[in-house]
């Protein structure tokens, strides 16, 4: 009752109502006509309207007095320390470091999982070989995996890259593995009777269909490659963004420790941009909500 | 009932012989036996469930999960047209066309096949631009392209308009002039059957009913008294006792 006489009053509805020419119901029609399942279109910009209202709520409070500067710098304090590090050189050598480990991690825990996920998708006696570990592996948080590694690799880089590669394989083998699995029957029907070699059949159908699952993957992989990479600069580590975060936080710089917070932010947010530009290059052929 | 004289000579391009197909205690081809001479367009109507489809997918080596017993001739050179146009969605219409087409001049003939069935121009279109009467017609280029000698059809109208419906026919009678593959088109729809083909069959309990060689001189007018005929007896014999139908 309440929704039909508010779209309706827009509309004067008694009116034509009157003259008995439109009935109140089409005039409703035409007004909700414009409403549709999708979402619309997009608002330019949109993504950082949340963020700058952060940041203008945190200016205003630093301003007013109501956020202590230990708790919580001003943001243009912070920014004054990003240049000092920046002017000191720390910065980019501490950056630096952080994303060549990440770098490192990511390239092996992709080529592993993606292997692992061919080779676990396409043969049952792989799936046999490799699902079970893969799995256990999946249980165990690979931070609880840590103290093994050092014992393994030492504290030098080679547990930091194995470590996060660790943590990075997972989600690639998950979701490729599931989504070689799930191609559709029509299409394995359709290449055999299109008299397709293995080979063929494997490149032209498997890969192209398995590729928005290791998309996914690679989404959440990027992701779980900054997790790890954190953990590993605080638990030990000479250099890295990690490493200043943690060194500031003996000295008590909270402001060093927020432009460490925000490079990790944006190496995150930069990763993940780029992660969905090669997506949305791959995946053209497909139509979604968002179009 | 004739035997196999679709109006053409030599020896036939599909043998079936007291086929037997089960699925668990189903017995759902009983025996059958079945002739598809080259060039022939063979029709086959059945009831939901009389074998239509069990029958096409043993013809299209697709069966192989399937237990059963019989003679089976088939050309190698055949192409399914499925009921959904099954194109892959991550390659474009030229690439689905000539998909698994190992010849130097692939791209060039898929782009003839697709001028054949009206889609000039489209060739890098994705499958999710196209309507679903393209669709199919991109289906039927990557059927014609690989010059089949058997052209198998699995109720290909069937998701279909009516108004698209009618146009494919014609398209597809065009092409299998052209093309002159034998044609086994499993439908339920009497009326496209009696339109397209030289010979319907129709299914009953796995084994073959009623063997008709359709003698309505084309182009076929849906009001022709001999086509009216024809479409009571099939319906008959689909277990639909009606008296003739008023032409319409």
């Amino acid at each position: 009752m309440n929704a039909f006489s508010t779209t309706a009053s827009s509309t004067i509805p008694y009116a034509s109502d009157e003259r008995g020419l439109i009935p109140p119901a089409v005039q409703t029609r035409k007004t909700g006509a414009r409403r549709r399942l999708a979402l619309g279109r997009a608002i330019p910009f949109g993504a950082l309207i949340g963020p700058i209202l952060l940041l203008v709520i945190w200016s205003i409070g630093s301003i007013a007095g109501v956020i202590d500067p230990r708790t919580l710098p001003a943001p243009w304090s912070v920014v004054g320390t990003a240049v000092d590090l920046i002017a000191e050189g720390k910065l980019q050598e501490h950056l630096m470091t952080s994303a060549w480990r990440a770098a490192q991690g990511l390239v092996f825990g992709i080529l592993i999982g993606t292997i692992l996920a061919l080779i676990s998708g396409l043969s049952r006696l792989g799936e046999a070989i490799i699902d079970g570990p893969v799995q256990i592996k999946r249980a165990i948080p690979t931070l609880a995996l840590i103290p093994l590694l050092m014992l393994w690799f030492g504290i030098g880089e080679g547990m930091k890259v194995t470590t996060i590669a660790l943590a990075v394989l997972i989600p690639i083998y998950i979701q490729t593995h599931s989504s070689l699995r799930s191609i559709d029957s029509r299409y394995v029907e359709l290449a055999q009777t299109l008299r397709m070699g293995y080979g063929e059949f494997i490149r032209q159908v498997i890969l192209p269909g398995a590729l928005p699952g290791f998309f996914l993957g690679l989404r959440f992989a990027v992701t779980y490659a900054w997790l790890s990479l954190v953990v590993v600069e605080q638990v030990n580590a000479t250099s890295g963004i990690g490493y200043m975060i943690d060194l500031a936080r003996n000295y008590g710089q909270t402001d060093v420790v927020i432009v460490g917070l925000v490079v990790y932010a944006l190496l995150g947010l930069a990763s993940d941009g780029i992660v969905r530009l090669f997506q949305e290059r791959s995946l053209s052929w497909r139509r979604t909500l968002a179009d | 009932m004739a035997s196999h004289l679709g109006g053409l000579s030599g020896a036939p391009v599909v043998r079936v012989e007291s086929l037997v197909r089960r699925f668990g205690p189903r017995t759902v081809l009983d025996g059958l036996s079945l002739d598809i001479e080259k060039g022939e367009f063979v029709a086959l109507l059945g009831r939901s469930g009389s074998g239509k489809s069990t029958l096409l997918r043993a013809l299209a080596d697709l069966d192989d999960k399937v237990s059963g017993s019989g003679r089976l001739e088939t050309p190698d050179k055949k192409s399914v047209v499925f009921q959904d146009a099954r194109l892959l969605p991550w390659k474009r219409v030229l690439e689905n066309v000539v998909l698994g087409l190992d010849l130097p001049d692939a791209a060039e003939r898929g782009r003839v096949a697709l001028e054949e069935v009206g889609l000039s121009g489209r060739e890098t279109a994705w499958p999710v631009e196209l309507s679903g009467g393209e669709q199919q017609r991109v289906a039927l280029a990557r059927s014609l392209v690989r010059d089949p000698d058997l052209l198998l059809a699995d109720e290909p109208f069937g998701a279909l308009d009516a108004l698209t419906r009618l146009r494919m026919h014609d398209l597809l009678r065009q092409l299998c002039a052209r093309h002159q593959p034998a044609v086994l088109l499993v439908t339920h729809d009497v009326d496209e059957a009696v339109t397209l083909a030289d010979r319907v069959l129709v299914l009953d309990n796995g084994a073959i009913a009623a063997d008709i060689v359709i003698d309505v001189p084309r182009p076929r007018d849906h009001g022709d008294r001999r086509f009216g005929e024809i479409r009571s007896e099939l319906l008959r014999h689909l277990g639909l006792d009606t008296k003739p139908l008023l032409p319409i």
